[in-house]
């Protein structure tokens, strides 16, 4: 069970460890005192299970792959961004575009995300127990966000075909953005994400549903023209 | 980019470790700005005395400058040489023998600062050489805040360093470009307010000192310049008895902060605030956009 401190070694000594480790590897690993420290445990491609112990920076788990990592504090801007499997829970806060261009894996934040949560998502789960901020989804393309608390302005703005679940307040809906049909299937749906969070105190029926109007240029079949 | 940083100390009894403190805050935040850093300290002092930090633009150096202030203004009660700036205190009713002075023999002296508490020292280079130079660890204060620059708008200069002041023991850090700061700055001339640079952010800090001017408390200056500054801006200011902080509705600019029993803290990345006393029980949160947070001495 290797055991990084990072008051002890570099973060290029961490990094470097767990690049090197064999794409099938498995065990725990764990690293102290990363201080804020940025881009730590980026671009693991293995089944690794992570445990940071405190704080981390900016874009810590990035790019993950197959990984299940743990943040035992909170984290800067960009947790998880283009994710592309595996799952990356904070117990803390995450700072501005948590899970941006995920494309895959679970992310669980279980303070409050800062703004653009899920900005231009790609086919990832977010769960998010607290608040988002302003312009979370923005053009998210696949995948699910799901709130348990407020959200702020402008959500999903520009949105394409994410899926946005919010059980508190929504302070306004960004352009192209709209309350949706909350149906059998999407309340199954919005389930199983709580069950994968390990959230089991709300109910799907607690939950409003948002998504794309599709009235934006893109959705426009006259503009297919223009090819 | 830019780094910026404020410390605010609740507690008196750590008042003693602001500088050590305060110096790794500012020099974690070395790579947000390499070219430039700065910073003020709220320290002791008296109603009746001023603090000034002079700074030579040309001529002959600082020691012969203090050499020249002592031996022709005898009301000077110390004169303290930190690097490149000179720290001069006076009695109050003295100060324009000062300004007098200056204006005849030594115009190319630039007033870095004034106030009864403030100290302000800033230079071109990087953080961990400018709070050396400066004697920053060895600082005892209430708050402070500091900068590390990386240039967007003005020259890499020691005037377009940060923090601005543009009143007596008022002073800014800004991360961020505003956009409208010419017009800003005609207006503000308009109504008496003076600048020493084209900087952007010293317009932000004369703006916020016109409005307290006019009577108006920090929060209310603060929440202003939401109406009428345009661009990035993550804001910390300085006042006599305490610290603002405030980010543009979009918070195109990072900021974390933190809060316990004995201290406020800002920082650009939470790596400034790693270090400080008690953050693993801290509260420790991202200030909202378009939110002022403000906190002042009950008794400065």
């Amino acid at each position: 069970m290797p055991n990084f401190d990072l008051d002890n070694v570099t973060l290029r000594d961490v990094n470097s460890a767990l690049h090197e480790v064999d794409m099938k590897a498995t065990g725990d690993w764990t690293i102290s005192n990363p201080r804020g420290t940025h881009a730590l445990a980026a671009g693991v491609d293995a089944p690794l299970k992570i445990t940071i112990d405190g704080s981390v920076g900016y874009y810590c788990a990035g790019m993950n792959k197959h990984a299940e990592i743990t943040i035992n504090g909170s984290a800067g801007v960009g947790l998880a961004e283009n994710m592309m499997s595996g799952s990356v829970r904070v117990k803390g806060d995450a700072s501005q575009s948590a899970g941006a261009t995920a494309h895959g894996g679970l992310l669980v934040i279980e303070g409050n995300a800062s703004a653009r949560c899920g900005i231009s998502l790609k086919g990832a789960n977010i769960i998010v127990k607290g608040n988002v901020g302003h312009m979370s989804c923005f053009m998210a393309q696949a995948g699910n966000l799901v709130v348990l608390g407020d959200a702020g302005d402008a959500l999903g703005d520009s949105l394409y075909e994410a899926k946005i679940f919010v059980r508190g307040k929504v302070k306004s809906l960004g352009a192209d953005c709209i309350e949706k049909e909350m149906t059998l299937e999407n309340a199954k749906l919005l389930q199983s994400l709580l069950d994968a969070a390990g959230i089991d105190d709300c109910k799907p029926e607690e939950f409003r549903r948002y998504g794309s109007a599709r009235q934006l240029y893109n959705f426009k079949i006259d503009n297919v023209l223009a090819y | 980019m830019c780094g910026i940083v404020g410390l605010f100390m609740k507690d008196h009894s750590l008042e003693p470790d602001f500088g050590v403190l305060f110096a790794e805050m500012l020099e974690t935040m070395t790579e947000r700005g390499p070219d430039s850093a700065g910073f003020a300290v709220y320290r002791d002092g008296n109603p009746d005395e001023v603090k000034l930090v002079l700074r030579p633009t040309s001529g002959g150096g600082v020691s012969e400058l203090c050499e020249d202030l002592e031996s022709n203004i005898p009301s000077i009660a110390e004169a303290v040489t930190r690097h490149t700036h000179l720290l001069v205190r006076l009695p109050r009713k003295n100060l324009f023998d000062l300004h007098n002075y200056l204006a005849n023999h030594a115009p190319e002296v630039e007033v870095i600062s004034s106030g009864e508490r403030m100290e302000l020292y800033k230079e071109v280079g990087l953080a961990a050489d400018i709070s050396r130079e400066f004697g920053l660890p060895r600082m005892t204060a209430t708050h402070g805040v500091g900068h590390t620059r990386m240039a967007t708008e003005s020259a890499v200069t020691t005037e377009g360093a940060h923090p601005f002041t543009t009143a007596p023991d008022q002073c800014l850090v800004h991360n961020g470009s505003l956009s409208n700061h010419n017009n800003l700055r005609r207006m503000l001339m308009k109504n008496g307010q003076t600048f020493r640079t084209r900087n952007d952010s010293e317009v932000a800090a004369g703006y916020i000192s016109w409005r307290m001017k006019g009577n108006e408390g920090l929060g209310q200056a603060l929440e202003h310049t939401l109406d009428d500054l345009d661009g990035f801006f993550t804001f910390v200011v300085g006042t006599a008895n305490g610290f603002g902080v405030l980010r543009d509705p979009i918070a195109c600019k990072p900021a974390v902060m933190a809060q316990t029993d004995q201290y406020v803290a800002f920082g650009s990345e939470y790596r400034a605030l790693a270090h400080l006393p008690g953050i693993g029980n801290a509260e420790v949160w991202e200030p909202e956009p378009a939110k002022v947070y403000f906190w002042e001495r009950q008794h400065a």
